[in-house]
């Protein structure tokens, strides 16, 4: 027991490692796999609660490998924000691998869902904890080789044109991004997170470190889905199959905006024209989203844009960078991957019952299916930021955050893309609930209960989340204060003394 | 000495862009290496190239010897040059995969993840 918790900080990461490499070596065996992945899934679930009740103390977990001291060698460290975005990815992965109980063909099976989506998990969890800015580069590449796999799993040409794209503009991020640690390299000679927040702020600001800066807000702003970068999402997120798409919708941009989060906290303290800058990308982003889902008939399609329009109010927070805005922000996160995920899978669940992502052909689900209407209605009003549900906590938050900041004009773009959220989500609702089917069916077509079962789960935390707020927000609020100071982060990895990075 | 390398590393980045600007399919997975190619030389210099004795603590003592060149971005290129080559069988793979499903590799005439749930009534073909 000592060891498990001694170690804590490598569960997450080594156990979807270990189950990718078995998952791997049981190629011929689906049904074996599907075993070993459950069981991993499960178990790295609750290797990452573990991890966020030992850092819920503001402890920060740190340790390096190889036997190099921490500015040498690559180290990972967790602090409340890592745990936190490990475990909910934890739980939806989850909820996820349930959904596709019902929803993973064989023949997806035997293309090798399980090893790619424990690998690609492995390197979400890795992106979450390391402390290392080469790594995080590694953790990234990882990522998007096995996010490939998964998107063109089924080797439909539309399949294959929506992961071209994706694979070109995600892989010119990941070469911007290693091109900015190339020139913070050459600047500081070191690559450790902790020791850069150290070694930076006595740097004399240079044209290659603001170029840096910018290299990163671009790196992370294609993988995050910013404005104006945020085209390869749309355009690929919809191919894909649908528990695929939701693990996607839930958790990839999320690592960009992770990362992005920590380098601008720790590495650089965003200057008011670099905030100006991301404040212009965080209002266009949560529009052109919006406006990109209203004209849009594919449920798939409407979320993708969705997804965009949401990490506008996250880029919010950073581009106040006042400790509720990056509350506001944290607490967003959280529920935004729950709810967003749950749409997704609520997305297949409609699939299977009206036969069609198509919402000029669907209908009539709510007499036939009213349970699933009740359960579309819990994730639909929370995006659309509904109290009581978890939605409307974090867009007050954020709007809060930017009335006090003096950016009013933010805070009025927050609220009126949530009027038109509100109309996206009607229209689905609308269309694929109310109204009376196209074609009338006279059996009705039984949605899996497995599939119930992920959604009613996630649904219960969302809800969960907007009765009781309380204790996430002060952990949002925590979470934010620590993120605020890089002396913590430093003093964490590196201890009182510390070293600085030697010149290259 | 400086310049030149970053006119060198310059000058193939702007190839690799241009490629990258390319609407066909093979000549944008060239336009991802070259770029490639150059951010690993852009490691490779902000490393400052200047000694090249070989970089091997002896034995008995724990510091790099002062004359040895520097080891880590060397490490660094190395690990973005393996994780470049793999991606770029991956998308080389994707490519021909396409070429054998879709007949071509023009991006003009790739717009099957466009058609598929379009708002206009086009249908998508499987």
């Amino acid at each position: 027991m000592g060891f498990i918790i001694d170690q804590a900080l490598l569960w997450p990461v080594l156990i979807p490692l270990l189950g990718a490499a078995l998952c791997a070596s049981l190629w011929t065996r689906p049904d074996l796999q599907r075993v070993v992945s459950f069981s991993a899934l499960v178990l790295m679930a609750a290797a990452s609660l573990l991890l966020l009740s030992l850092t819920m103390e503001g402890v920060l977990l740190s340790r390096s490998f190889g036997g190099w001291q921490a500015p040498f060698g690559i180290s990972f460290a967790a602090d409340r924000l890592s745990a936190a975005m490990v475990s909910i990815s934890g739980v939806l992965a989850v909820a996820a691998a349930v959904f596709g109980l019902a929803d993973i063909r064989r023949r997806q099976e035997k293309s090798g869902f399980y090893p790619l989506l424990l690998g690609m998990l492995t390197a979400v969890n890795g992106a979450f904890l390391t402390g290392d800015i080469f790594n995080l580069y590694v953790w990234f590449e990882i990522m998007l080789i096995t996010a490939m796999g998964l998107l063109v799993i089924d080797r439909t040409r539309a399949q294959l044109d929506g992961t071209f794209k994706y694979a070109v503009l995600n892989l010119f991020s990941t070469l911007l991004f290693l091109l900015a640690i190339a020139v913070v390299y050459g600047v500081t000679g070191t690559l450790n997170m902790a020791d850069l927040a150290r070694v930076l702020p006595q740097t004399q600001s240079s044209a290659a470190l603001a170029f840096a800066a910018a290299l990163f807000l671009i790196g992370f702003g294609i993988k995050a889905g910013f404005f104006p970068l945020f085209f390869w999402l749309p355009a690929s997120y919809h191919t894909a199959s649908i528990t695929i798409a939701a693990i996607f919708a839930g958790l990839l941009t999320k690592v960009g905006v992770y990362a992005c989060f920590r380098v601008f906290s720790l590495l650089f303290e965003a200057g008011a024209g670099m905030r100006d800058v991301i404040a212009i990308m965080a209002a266009g982003t949560m529009l052109f989203g919006v406006f990109g889902a209203a004209v849009q008939w594919d449920v798939r399609r409407i979320l993708s844009f969705h997804i965009i329009s949401q990490i506008g109010y996250i880029l919010l927070g950073l581009a106040l960078a006042t400790p509720l805005a990056m509350a506001g922000a944290i607490f967003y996160i959280i529920h935004h991957i729950i709810v967003k995920a749950n749409l997704f899978l609520l997305a297949g669940a409609i699939y299977r019952a009206s036969g069609t992502y198509d919402l000029r052909k669907a209908g009539g689900l709510m007499r036939s299916h009213p349970l699933l209407a009740v359960l579309f209605a819990i994730p639909a009003l929370s995006l659309a930021g509904i109290p009581p549900l978890s939605g409307f906590w974090a867009k007050f938050m954020v709007i809060d955050a930017s009335f006090q900041a003096g950016q009013g004009w933010l805070a009025a773009v927050g609220l009126f893309v949530g009027l038109l959220t509100v109309f996206s989500m009607s229209k689905i609702w609308v269309e694929a609930f109310w109204k009376a089917a196209p074609t009338p069916r006279t059996v009705v077509r039984p949605v899996p209960r497995v599939m119930l079962l992920a959604i009613a789960g996630l649904a219960t935390l969302t809800v969960w989340i907007g009765v009781q707020p309380e204790p996430f927000i002060s952990f949002a609020t925590a979470a934010g204060q620590t993120l605020l100071d890089p002396q913590v982060y430093a003093t964490g990895v590196l201890g009182e003394a510390g070293t600085s990075g030697g010149t290259p | 000495m400086n310049l030149v390398y970053c006119a060198g590393i310059a000058a193939i980045m702007g190839c690799g862009i241009f490629m990258l600007l390319s609407r066909h399919i093979m000549r944008i997975i060239f336009g991802v290496m070259l770029i490639s190619a150059s951010v690993n030389m852009t490691i490779f210099l902000a490393g400052r190239i200047g000694p090249f004795a070989p970089p091997l603590v002896r034995s008995g003592e724990t510091v790099l010897d002062a004359t040895a060149a520097n080891p880590l971005p060397q490490a660094l290129v190395l690990t973005a040059i393996v994780i470049g080559f793999s991606l770029v069988a991956f998308a080389a793979a994707l490519a021909l995969q396409t070429f054998r499903s879709s007949g071509t590799l023009d991006t003009r005439e790739l717009d099957q993840a466009e058609r598929l749930g379009s708002p206009e009534n086009k249908e998508a073909r499987p």
